[in-house]
């Protein structure tokens, strides 16, 4: 299988990128500085990641879309404001989980940010369930970057003015040198940020124009690290079909009036779940050593029984040690519970805890 | 008269009398990235050649870090456990990992010298 390039492929290599093959594509790891350093530049700040490979879907269409877009999210779509965005999965029927998404509402309908490695399995899934009623475009010709960190702020705006007013979690179009690019204040790392929605043909002029401001490139290793303090899922390992989001701990995700309806795939587990509670749930975990427990790391409770798995550990720069988050057993879920983790032969003491590792520094805009 | 050698598993052995000094070379800590633990072997433990004898985690991943000759081992830098980033900034001298009392001389000859290991590391990365 041929591996495909994003449109930034040629500044990766001119700022002497590692890559890997990440969902089909060679995205970059890290830098010649290293996943360290990015991830405290971006802390610090400001970092622009490649999120290319990522899926944007534009689905068009007004009133009827939004029905039938309720039918398949645990959103209240009906009342959500125009260029606003919601944090949403795409469920089976038995509330696993396809894929978690970011959903905007726009002038013609709606953009879903997908994951890579899911997109185009989930534009089938929703091609189906919408009956081919709505126009879906999964638009193979517009970038898609993330600008992340304190500084983005100010550096984004003076090349695209206006982007500072932006609340958290809104967007709007605005203009790059006369063309249309889409621009939401979100992003997966527990800083204030954007994500920008560009044409192919001229996400490199806007990546140099934003590094010459002083931000700069960095690799999804650091997305790795930074997205793991901030408490935040990775498909296919935090999240998949066999978890629900009750399970994921992600239920402040799911719209209660929507709840109360239970009219949307997936509905009748996720409210039997609310209900009667869940035998597994999603914990933030943090070893009492230099120790990094990594994903399939086996958690054990002080008598030795089996209670759970890591999903994602590393080594987080910020917290300065290492972190993970995994399912336990819900009986030993509560915050500052003592659990062992098995890393090459031996237990190691760890507890529960809370998250995010690292506290969010979200901006809600300069406006309020 | 010390010599330096190297492993294909990318440590190094400086050797004086019959206490060796081993390390991971600059080269495989420019293909881990950014360490973030070390972990030795005890102190008192014997390891056999090509064993393992401690561990490098990077933020990417865990290597196992292997010794190149067999003996006992004397002395272990816990400067590498309590900050681990020390490996990436020297790793051929001060980040030494742990030091062994050699068993058998003759180990030495089977490991490469700097030109033959410089030529393999290059070899074996591109």
């Amino acid at each position: 299988m041929n591996t495909k390039k994003t449109s930034l492929y040629q500044l990766h290599q001119e700022s002497k990128a590692k890559f890997v093959e990440f969902a089909g594509y060679q995205m970059p790891i890290q830098y010649s500085e290293g996943i360290v350093e990015e991830h405290k530049f971006t802390r610090n700040h400001s970092g622009i990641f490649d999120v290319s490979h990522m899926g944007q879907l534009f689905i068009y269409g007004g009133e009827d879309l939004i029905k039938d877009l309720e039918k398949i999210f645990p959103l209240d779509l009906k009342n959500l404001k125009l260029n606003h965005s919601k944090y949403s999965f795409l469920m089976n029927k038995d509330a696993g989980i396809h894929d978690d998404l970011i959903i905007t509402k726009t002038n013609e309908g709606f953009l879903i940010i997908l994951n890579a490695a899911c997109k185009d399995n989930d534009f089938k899934i929703l091609k189906e369930l919408l009956e081919e009623k709505h126009k879906m475009v999964l638009d193979d010709n517009r970038s898609l970057i993330a600008i992340q960190g304190p500084k983005s702020s100010q550096i984004l705006n003076d090349v695209i003015d206006g982007v500072k007013d932006l609340n958290f979690m809104s967007g709007n179009w605005f203009s790059f040198q006369d063309h249309k690019v889409y621009i939401t204040r979100s992003g997966y790392t527990g800083e204030d940020g954007f994500e920008i929605s560009i044409p192919n043909d001229f996400v490199d002029k806007l990546t140099r124009e934003l590094i010459n401001k002083g931000s700069k490139l960095i690799g999804l290793g650091a997305r790795d690290t930074l997205r793991l303090e901030a408490g935040l899922c990775l498909y296919g390992h935090d999240l998949d079909k066999d978890k629900t989001p009750v399970e994921a701990n992600l239920k402040w995700a799911i719209s209660k009036e929507r709840i109360s309806k239970g009219d949307f795939i997936g509905s009748d587990i996720i409210i039997k779940q609310l209900n009667n509670g869940v035998n597994k749930i999603r914990v933030g975990i943090k070893p009492e050593g230099r120790i990094i427990a990594r994903e399939k790391t086996k958690i054990f409770n002080k008598s030795d029984v089996h209670i759970g798995e890591i999903t994602s550990g590393t080594f987080g720069p910020s917290v300065n040690g290492p972190v993970a988050m995994g399912y336990i057993d819900n009986e030993f879920s509560k915050k500052n519970t003592k659990v062992f983790l098995e890393v090459r032969g031996r237990k190691h003491p760890a507890n529960i805890c809370g998250l995010p590792f690292y506290k969010k520094s979200y901006v809600k805009g300069a406006t309020k | 008269m010390s010599e330096v050698k190297y492993s294909k598993e990318h440590e190094w052995i400086k050797l004086e009398g019959d206490i060796a000094t081993i390390g991971i070379t600059k080269h495989a800590t420019e293909m881990l990235g950014d360490i973030v633990f070390a972990e030795l072997p005890e102190k008192g433990s014997n390891v056999e050649k090509d064993g393992t004898a401690g561990v490098v985690e990077s933020t990417k991943a865990a290597s196992d870090v292997y010794t190149p000759v067999s003996g006992e081992v004397v002395d272990t830098n816990q400067a590498i456990v309590d900050d681990p980033s020390k490996i990436n900034q020297d790793p051929e001298d001060s980040a030494w990992f742990f030091k062994l009392k050699i068993k058998d001389q003759s180990e030495m000859d089977t490991l490469m010298n700097k030109d033959d290991y410089d030529k393999f590391a290059k070899e074996t990365s591109a």
